[in-house]
């Protein structure tokens, strides 16, 4: 507010001094509010040459008009929203006031987090939209900005929200089925898009079997999935125990497609566990 | 002009003094590269056949240091060279001998036996191999038999490697405001316990890679008064494994010297994972495991590389545990040699005396590095 005055005093100071105009008692009519980059017209009174100052917080303009006219501002000319006065240099008539305000939406800003997340969380996928004009100026009127996420198994879930000085966010759930979401966000007729990757969750009903393998134990996991019943990717490691007199082998296996595997000294009477992450599977007693 | 060359005399003179100095008092660190009186020391006792093989493995004069054993004729130069540093690269290949301390275990007038243990100076820190030898005389000088343990050569072959890989491409500067970036690993700490050791306060922990892409992770700890102003801050440094593959969990340690438990009125923990490209390969197992009790508690075992990869540094974490399943210590150790397909090679991780009656279980973890990037 105060760099607004300042400039204002500034532009007001200077358009006294450097005054050459030949204006005689010149004033303006302005319209209340003008469309971000649209063209508009000000009435003005009086006779003459004068230069017309439209002075707002992100731009001013210095146009020298013919008064006693209507001078005409093109499209473009002024767009960034705000309050804004004008005046005539060396005129006796009082600035003229007028609002700025923004054009219709034409970019949103969508944050959308997190861009990964495991299957089945409440309110776990977050986003936040910001809705602008093409001139970059944030729409602050109350609008309704849609959300929706759609997966490719079931069914969407959508819900709208009214922004409130030009943002609006929401929670959402992630669905039970893992793969890319398709996140949007749309207001107006702008949309954005974002994916998100829902992955599956901690391994459920972790099992192993084991089969002799000459002097070893051929261990393998049946196909690891999650409560959900998605695969579990490869990669994740699963844990295998053994203990047998008093000692103990272990290895960590990633899976391979599916499924994780290993040849495991066979002692007999030992115990074999698996596990991953900390969830435990069941376990094996090898025979003597 | 005239200062000039008056300064120049003055720095002549200084160089000459120094020279002198050097050369009629050097310090020990330069008198172990020269072949002055280390390395002319007669082995008349077999300590002193112990310390010249030492002064020479130590300059790295191998053929002298093989020359001088008494079983020479069992083994090359080569074998020798790579049972001491390994044939393949590993941690010592970028370490130099430190000290040779040898205690006597049994002595005639011809023969003694000896443990000796070489002192490595690694990337790591101190790092020891403990060797049980036999040194004889032989005419009047005593020498050493060097227990030779010659590595099995990697055959010529083809090994089919499929395990996943993870390769990471992160957000460009030309990403417009508000697009996404690959998400940070999610982490987080199962177990935090702190405990007073003699004069440090260490808190001890697991830390679970709860995602479905691997992490590197590190954790820190500050602690806080019971005003809540910070005492003191500390990372884990090498105590964790800082590569997590999906579901993996690693054992942390942090120590605080100098700092009383009672001062603590509590402890913020900081996990701290970032995405990085990685490999499941090479997959080790850990064979022949046990906990050896008190005295000279140790928890011992062996890791085997599953995979055809060699990873030349190994790094062995273990976490143990009491009847509860509360988290007793974590202790480290880094394997001496390079991993090879296939090949067992031995650890072994002290255990502190007054703590091994505690321990029921254990865990281990491995993680391994690769020369030029972590495996």
């Amino acid at each position: 507010m105060r760099r607004s005055w300042t400039a204002l005093l500034a532009v007001a100071a200077m358009a006294a001094c450097a005054s050459a105009a030949t204006a005689q008692a010149g004033g303006l009519t302005v319209p209340p509010t003008v469309e971000a980059g649209s063209a508009f017209s000000i009435a003005s009174s009086g006779s003459g040459q004068g230069t017309l100052y439209i002075v707002g917080l992100g731009q001013v303009i210095k146009r020298d008009v013919q008064l006693g006219g209507t001078i005409s501002i093109p499209e473009g000319t002024l767009y960034n929203a705000g309050h804004y006065m004008a005046f005539l240099a060396g005129g006796s008539g009082e600035p003229a006031s007028f609002d700025v305000i923004p054009a219709k939406v034409s970019e949103i800003n969508f944050l959308a987090r997190p861009s990964r997340l495991p299957v089945k969380l409440h309110d776990g996928i977050t986003g936040a939209v910001y809705v602008f004009d093409s001139y970059k100026n944030l729409i602050t009127t109350p609008m309704p900005v849609s959300f929706d996420l759609n997966t490719p198994s079931e069914a969407a879930q959508n819900r709208s929200v009214q922004t409130k000085y030009g943002a609006a966010s929401i929670a959402m759930d992630s669905s039970q089925k893992e793969g890319a979401v398709r996140f949007i966000a749309r207001a107006g007729e702008v949309s954005a898009t974002r994916i998100i990757g829902q992955v599956p969750g901690d391994p459920c009903a972790l099992r192993m079997s084991a089969k002799p393998a000459g002097k070893k134990i051929e261990l393998e996991t049946e196909p690891v999935r999650d409560c959900s019943g998605n695969a579990v990717p490869d990669g994740t490691i699963v844990t295998f125990t053994e203990t047998y007199n008093g000692g103990e082998s272990m290895v960590d296996v990633p899976l391979k497609r599916g499924i994780a595997k290993i040849d495991m000294p066979a002692y007999p009477g030992a115990n074999i566990s698996v596990a991953s992450g900390v969830v435990l599977g069941n376990q094996i007693h090898w025979g003597k | 002009m005239n200062n000039g060359r008056f300064l120049a005399f003055i720095l002549v003179l200084a160089t000459i003094v120094l020279i002198f100095i050097g050369t009629k008092w050097p310090v020990k660190a330069a008198r172990e590269f020269t072949s002055g009186e280390h390395m002319g020391r007669l082995s008349d006792t077999p300590q002193a056949a112990l310390q010249n093989l030492g002064d020479a493995i130590r300059s790295n004069a191998w053929r002298k240091a093989y020359d001088s054993l008494a079983n020479k004729a069992q083994f090359t130069e080569n074998d020798f060279m790579h049972d001491v540093v390994g044939a393949y690269p590993n941690l010592r290949t970028y370490s130099r001998l430190e000290n040779l301390e040898s205690h006597p275990l049994h002595a005639t007038d011809n023969e003694a036996d000896y443990r000796v243990k070489l002192h490595w100076a690694t990337v790591i820190g101190d790092s020891v191999s403990t060797r049980d030898v036999h040194v004889v005389r032989n005419g009047g000088a005593w020498q050493v038999e060097w227990p030779i343990t010659k590595e099995a050569p990697l055959p010529p072959q083809v090994i089919p490697v499929n395990y996943l890989r993870w390769d990471v491409i992160f957000r460009g500067a030309g990403d417009d405001w508000g697009a996404q970036d690959v998400e940070a690993p999610h982490v987080r700490i199962i177990d935090m316990h702190p405990v007073q050791r003699a004069e440090s306060l260490v808190i001890m922990g697991e830390l679970l890679n709860e995602d479905v892409v691997p992490a590197y992770v590190a954790v820190n700890a500050t602690l806080l008064n019971k005003k809540q102003q910070q005492i003191a801050s500390e990372g884990s440094f090498d105590m964790i494994s800082h590569l997590l593959l999906p579901k993996a969990v690693t054992p942390f340690l942090i120590k605080f010297p100098d700092v009383q438990l009672s001062q603590v009125g509590s402890v913020r923990m900081t996990p701290f994972s970032t995405l990085i490209p990685a490999s499941a390969d090479p997959v080790i197992e850990i064979q022949n495991e046990k906990l050896n009790p008190a005295p000279d508690a140790s928890l011992t075992g062996e890791v085997v590389n599953q995979s055809g990869e060699i990873a030349n540094v190994a790094h062995v974490l273990g976490t143990f545990y009491d009847q509860s399943g509360n988290i007793v210590w974590v202790a480290d150790e880094y394997v001496e040699r390079a991993l090879l397909p296939q090949t067992p090679v031995p650890f072994n991780i002290p255990i502190p005396e007054d703590l091994a009656r505690k321990i029921s279980s254990q865990r281990t973890v491995v993680s391994t590095y690769k020369m030029g990037g972590a495996a």
